[in-house]
Formats: C-alpha cells, sequence, structure tokens
C-alpha cells in the first residue's frame, strides 16, 4: 500500500501523520516539541515506523509545515515544504469540502483562514501578541494545578463567568490571579478565560473577517470544550470540530505530499532511518557586513547537510565553516 | 560642527554627499543593525514606533562617533513622527549627549523657519555652490531610484538572483563616489546595463505585488526584514509604492499625492496622518492597475496605518484585491514573516489559476 508522510513541527506540538492513497489517516502521532525539534521529529519516525509494522505501507511522499518546516524538510528529505496556513486549509477543505471559515489555535499562534468555493480568500494571523494561544492556556493549568485536558470541562460547570481582560496575556494573568485571590470559584476564572481568549481572537485576529459557515475550528487548543463553547456563544453558529482536528496541519502536509509527487514516482524521503542518526545543529553570528546574520548549520553524522540564515548568499555553498 | 542625520534605505548616499559638499564634517550614519536597534529600544519610551527606536539608536551610534548636531525632517501631525526630533532631543540631552537637533520642517507649511536652517546649512560655501550641489544630488537620487525600480523588476526573472543583488550593491557604492552628474549617469547606465545582462525566464508571469505604508519601514530594510529581496527571491514582483524622488517631488515640494489622495476618498475622506490616506488611496490604483496583491507594512502602534487598515477589508472587497498587513516590531526573527509572505502568495497564485480558468 502507498502512504504519505506529514510533519508538522510547531512550537508547542510535533504532530505526524501518514495517509493512503484514498486519505485515510493510518497513523497519527502527537508529540510535544520541547524546544528540541529534531529530537522529536526522529521520535516522531521511531513511533510511526513502529505504528506501520506489518501493515505494509511504502512511504511515497512527505509533506513539512509548521514553524520547523526547513529545518524538518532536511532531516527526513520532504518533497514539499509548505507554511502552515496552507498546509491547514487544504486539510480543513479535504474534512469539511464546503468550509468557508478555518479558525485555528496552535501553540503559540492563532490563526483564521476564510475560503469561498474552496479557494482561501483571505487570512489573518496574530502578529504582535500572543494572548489567547495554546501556551497560555498550557501556562495556566500548570500554574492552576489542573491538567489540560480537564480545563475546558471545568469551564462548562460555571453559572456565572467573571470577567477577565483578554488584551494580553500578561495582563489576563494578573487579572485572573486578582479575581482568585478575592475568592471567585475556580471554574468561574477557567469560563472567564475562555470567554476572554475568544474575544481577542475575533478582535485582534478575525477583525474585520467575514466569517461564514461551516466553521471549523482545528489545532490544539480544539480540545478545549470551554472555548468550542465560548466560539460558538460569541459567533452564533455552530462549529465543527473534525475528527483529527489536533493533527490537521500534518494531514494537510501528507495531502499535499501526494498531490507533489503524484505521477513522479520518486521521493525524497531519507527512510526511517532518520531516527538513528546523529544530527547536529549549531549556529554562528557572520561579522561580514552590519547585517549581522545568524546563520544556522545543520550537519548529519558530523557531516554538513544544510545551511541557512545568510541574506547575501555567501554562505549558501556548504564549505566548512571557520 | 560634526553634522549627522538618520538612516533610511539608499537615501543616506544623498543626504551624506549633499552636506559633505555643502561644506561640512559628515559622521555617515552606519547601517542599522542589531546592536542600533537594542541601543533604540533601551531608551525610547516603550510604545513608541519602531521607526522611532531604530533612529534613536542610529543617533546613538553616530553621537559616539563624535556627531555633534543632527539634521532630521519634522511634519505638521497628526501622526506623532512631528515630534520625534523634539523627543530625541531631549532623550540624547538626558543620556549626557548636548546635541545640537536640526529639525526641517515642510517648506509650505514653515516657510521661514525652512529658510533660516537652510541658510545656516548652505552658509559654510554659499548658494552657487548650492546649485551645483543640489543638481548632483538630485541625479543621484533619481538614479537610485532607477537602479532599485530595475532591481524589483528583474529579481522574479532572473536565474542568479545573488548575482544581481551584487551588481545592484557595486551600483549603490559607484553612484556613492560619483562626484558630477556625468558621473552619476554613467554609474547608473553601466549597472543598469550589468543588470540587465544576466539571464532571465522569459516565459515566467510573476505575482505583481504592491507595498505600501509608513514610510520609514517601506523604505529600510532592517525595518521590514527585507521584505522586497524575500518577495522577489520568492518569486513575486515588488512595486513599492514610495520612492524618495517622488516623494521629495510629491509631498515636500508641493502639497501632493493629489491624485492618490483622490483615489482614497471614497474609504477615507481626510488626512489622519502619516501615509495612513496615501495607504487606502495606494490599494484603490493598485487594483485599478490589476496587481495581484498589496501588503501594507507598518510600525506597531502606528495609529495612521491602524485607521487605514482597519478600512482595508472595506477597500479590498469593493476592489477585489487582496491586502495583507504586516505589524512590525523589534522581532528579528524571519521565520514568523516568511510564513505569512509564503502563505500570501499561495493565496494569491490560487485566485490568478481561479480567474484565468474562468
Amino acid at each position: 500500500m502507498q502512504g504519505y508522510l506529514g510533519i508538522d513541527v510547531g512550537s508547542v506540538s510535533t504532530n505526524l501523520v501518514v495517509i493512503d492513497d484514498d486519505c485515510n489517516v493510518l497513523v497519527d502521532v502527537y508529540l510535544r516539541t520541547r524546544g528540541q525539534p529534531i529530537q522529536v521529529v526522529q521520535e516522531g519516525m521511531r513511533q510511526v515506523e513502529e505504528a506501520l509494522k506489518g501493515k505494509n505501507v511504502e512511504i511515497c511522499g512527505v509533506g513539512a509545515t509548521g514553524s520547523a518546516r526547513i529545518l524538518t524538510g532536511v532531516i527526513v528529505g520532504a518533497d514539499t515544504v509548505k507554511n502552515e496556513i496552507t498546509a491547514h486549509a487544504v486539510a480543513a477543505t479535504h474534512m469539511v469540502p464546503d468550509v468557508q471559515t478555518v479558525l485555528e489555535i496552535g501553540g503559540q499562534d492563532s490563526k483564521i483562514i476564510l475560503l469561498r468555493d474552496g479557494i482561501v480568500v483571505d487570512f489573518a494571523m496574530n502578529t504582535v501578541c500572543a494572548a489567547g494561544t495554546g501556551s497560555f492556556l498550557d501556562h495556566q493549568a500548570a500554574r492552576l494545578n489542573i491538567p489540560i485536558e480537564q480545563f475546558g470541562e471545568l469551564a462548562l460547570e460555571s453559572k456565572s463567568p467573571v470577567r477577565i481582560a483578554g488584551r494580553c496575556s500578561v495582563f489576563a494573568e494578573s487579572d485572573m490571579v486578582h479575581k482568585q485571590q478575592m475568592g471567585h470559584p475556580v471554574q468561574d476564572i477557567i469560563a472567564g478565560l475562555c470567554d476572554a481568549l475568544v474575544r481577542n481572537y475575533l478582535n485582534n485576529v478575525g477583525k474585520g473577517k467575514e466569517i461564514l459557515p461551516p466553521v471549523v475550528f482545528q489545532g490544539g487548543v480544539a480540545a478545549n470544550v470551554g472555548i468550542r463553547a465560548a466560539f460558538e456563544r460569541a459567533l452564533g453558529m455552530k462549529i465543527i470540530v473534525p475528527e483529527y482536528f489536533h493533527v490537521m496541519g500534518a494531514i494537510g502536509a501528507a495531502l499535499l505530499a501526494k498531490s507533489a509527487t503524484k505521477g513522479k514516482g520518486d521521493t525524497h524521503f531519507r527512510g526511517f532511518a532518520v531516527s538513528d542518526m546523529e544530527y547536529q545543529a549549531s549556529s554562528f553570528e557572520c561579522h561580514g557586513c552590519p547585517n549581522l546574520c545568524e546563520i544556522v548549520n545543520i550537519s548529519v553524522n558530523g557531516e554538513l547537510l544544510a545551511r541557512w540564515g545568510g541574506r547575501c548568499g555567501k554562505w549558501d555553498t556548504l564549505q566548512k565553516t571557520g | 560642527m560634526k553634522i549627522s542625520f538618520p538612516y533610511m534605505g539608499t537615501s543616506n548616499i544623498v543626504a551624506g554627499y549633499l552636506l559633505e559638499n555643502l561644506g561640512h564634517e559628515v559622521i555617515h550614519p552606519p547601517v542599522p543593525s542589531k546592536r542600533t536597534l537594542s541601543l533604540g529600544v533601551q531608551h525610547a519610551p516603550e510604545f513608541a514606533c519602531l521607526p522611532f527606536k531604530i533612529v534613536l539608536g542610529t543617533y546613538l551610534e553616530v553621537v559616539e562617533m563624535g556627531a555633534e548636531v543632527l539634521i532630521t525632517s519634522g511634519g505638521c501631525g497628526p501622526c506623532r513622527a512631528g515630534y520625534y526630533g523634539e523627543m530625541h532631543k531631549r532623550i540624547l540631552h538626558d543620556l549626557g549627549y548636548p546635541v545640537e537637533m536640526i529639525v526641517m520642517e515642510p517648506p509650505l507649511v514653515e516657510p521661514v523657519d525652512f529658510f533660516k536652517k537652510l541658510h545656516r546649512l548652505v552658509k559654510p560655501k554659499g548658494y552657487f555652490n548650492l546649485i551645483g550641489v543640489v543638481r548632483v544630488a538630485w541625479a543621484k537620487m533619481k538614479a537610485l531610484d532607477d537602479l532599485e525600480r530595475t532591481l524589483h523588476e528583474l529579481r522574479p526573472l532572473v536565474f542568479a538572483k545573488k548575482q544581481l543583488n551584487r551588481i545592484y550593491d557595486e551600483g549603490l557604492e559607484a553612484i556613492r563616489r560619483a562626484n558630477s552628474v556625468k558621473e552619476v549617469v554613467a554609474a547608473r547606465n553601466d549597472t543598469l546595463e550589468a543588470m540587465r545582462s544576466l539571464p532571465v525566464d522569459h516565459d515566467y508571469e510573476p505575482l505583481r505585488i504592491g507595498l505600501i505604508g509608513e514610510i520609514y519601514v517601506v523604505l529600510e530594510p532592517f525595518a521590514n526584514h527585507d521584505i522586497e529581496r524575500i518577495l522577489g527571491e520568492m518569486g513575486a514582483y515588488v512595486h513599492r509604492s514610495i520612492f524618495m524622488a517622488n516623494w521629495l517631488l510629491d509631498n515636500v515640494l508641493a502639497h501632493g499625492e493629489k491624485d492618490v489622495r483622490a483615489a482614497a476618498v471614497p474609504f477615507l475622506n481626510q488626512m489622519v496622518g502619516g501615509h495612513g490616506q496615501n495607504s487606502v488611496g495606494e490599494v484603490v490604483r493598485y487594483a485599478a492597475k490589476g496587481y495581484d496583491g498589496v501588503i501594507q507594512l507598518a510600525p506597531f502602534t502606528c495609529i495612521p496605518e491602524i485607521v487605514a487598515k482597519s478600512i482595508m477589508p472595506a477597500v479590498s472587497k469593493a476592489k477585489g484585491i487582496p491586502v495583507m498587513t504586516l505589524f512590525l516590531d523589534e522581532q528579528t526573527g524571519q521565520a514568523g514573516i516568511e510564513t505569512r509572505l509564503e502563505a500570501f502568495l499561495d493565496l494569491l497564485r490560487q485566485r490568478r489559476r481561479k480567474r484565468e480558468a474562468s
């Protein structure tokens, strides 16, 4: 059987999926990036290989997306390297063909994608503010000593959510602390936080955008039923959370890999052996001009594999660095 | 009296030549770097915009190099930049640098003040000298703009993109060195010829993108992650709405750009400061010229561009042209910008394909 591997390496989570020729998901792996993109990709590859054992699947194409997509593409040998906005849109259209709005909230960023007739017509991504993203929810869950998985359900128990400032995660946190010290129950605070995040998202990322149904909500934060409910309240419409909401970026990358390798019959995939190779990343600041570019070297088993970060092209040829 | 000025794109070549040849000792500002930014951020008010911070950083670098007089442009609001000269001066004084700040106000708004300051700058060598110097400076400005326009035009088409960048950089230096109109024109022509001699892909039709927004972040590559280069290397043709020569003609020597402002009127019928109204008008014009999309560059917290941005959805819908706004602040990580640009180009490509299919 032919399979296509999609890898989405984001700030918080790293997701890998394998789809078959009919675009069914065969394997999905969800891992925490923990600031170690290379190791987590290797660990993910190990798990995918394990899950595929005995299934007779041959990987015929690989796609990489997410903020570490270039790095990932080099490590695994990707056939296509695409930004996560396009990848998410491709996956959403595949799952819900008539989708008109995609809400995506990940670890470090949040985006809105508008589609009409299956084509992306507009999108926005938070630029200078991280309030309302998964890492902030994670941080708050840890601070309140509540497992993140129960965060949303607790919010649903609230009868009267308190008002939390959602403009900025630092302000939100101090507002939450003040309310909690006043004696408000934790459920009301969490529900208030969900409302605040949704308000901030719609005002910041969704500003001026025409949100039409069907609305698909994806990304790690879509697991949070409290946020889901807050979106439904704020928008006054039903929100669709697809089955594989947490790995949609990876599904998009796999779909893109499938169409990139269609009819070509060969792939750049370096094989599952990459999980046992020794990858090193190093960086240095080039002092050739005032740009002071930060150059990154990626080497495998001691040999230089890729290098990037320079503006001028001086470092584009892969010779030894001084 | 050692004199210096803010660094903004290629304008430093013209400003440096002008001041030097009017008979001043010039401290040439260094290209803005991470150090410039860090210095500026450290000493600027938190919510001041990125241009304020980078320019302050430049000032701190040039006063270290011995500058005693700083010359900058003023403005007449409602954009905050009109006060920046005064703010910068006070910050520098507080830090123990007793610099003098010469703020050139627009001549049509403050003619007396303008000519008083001009007189001071011209005095060392007199007015006869001024005519010759201005002629060369003007030639340099036009030549620099020509080079840049050609660079943008060729970048998506040539195969050897880095070689093109190199020829362009060498051309800038040749124009910097030139000492007469004749030398400027020769440097310009040689560079253009070298650029045009590179092999190009004749069958490729690049996406056409208009670049609009606040002047400093549009003109200074350090402030905008060198967005023109990134887009060009991704294969898009970038047309910038602001070039030095036309901006000077339209905005400083005349209350100009009336056609751009007129184009904005159905959506925004008044000045909102800075380049806010222009940004709206430029989108209308790019749509009329059949561009595929527009990218608006705005410093974080810039009120005129925030006003313009909030009007963009209406303009975009009415004129059928996608607009993406990028707010720029002190982040130097480029991955985020590249992700957005890549996704925007994907969107435009899909749109074009759909239009061609129907």
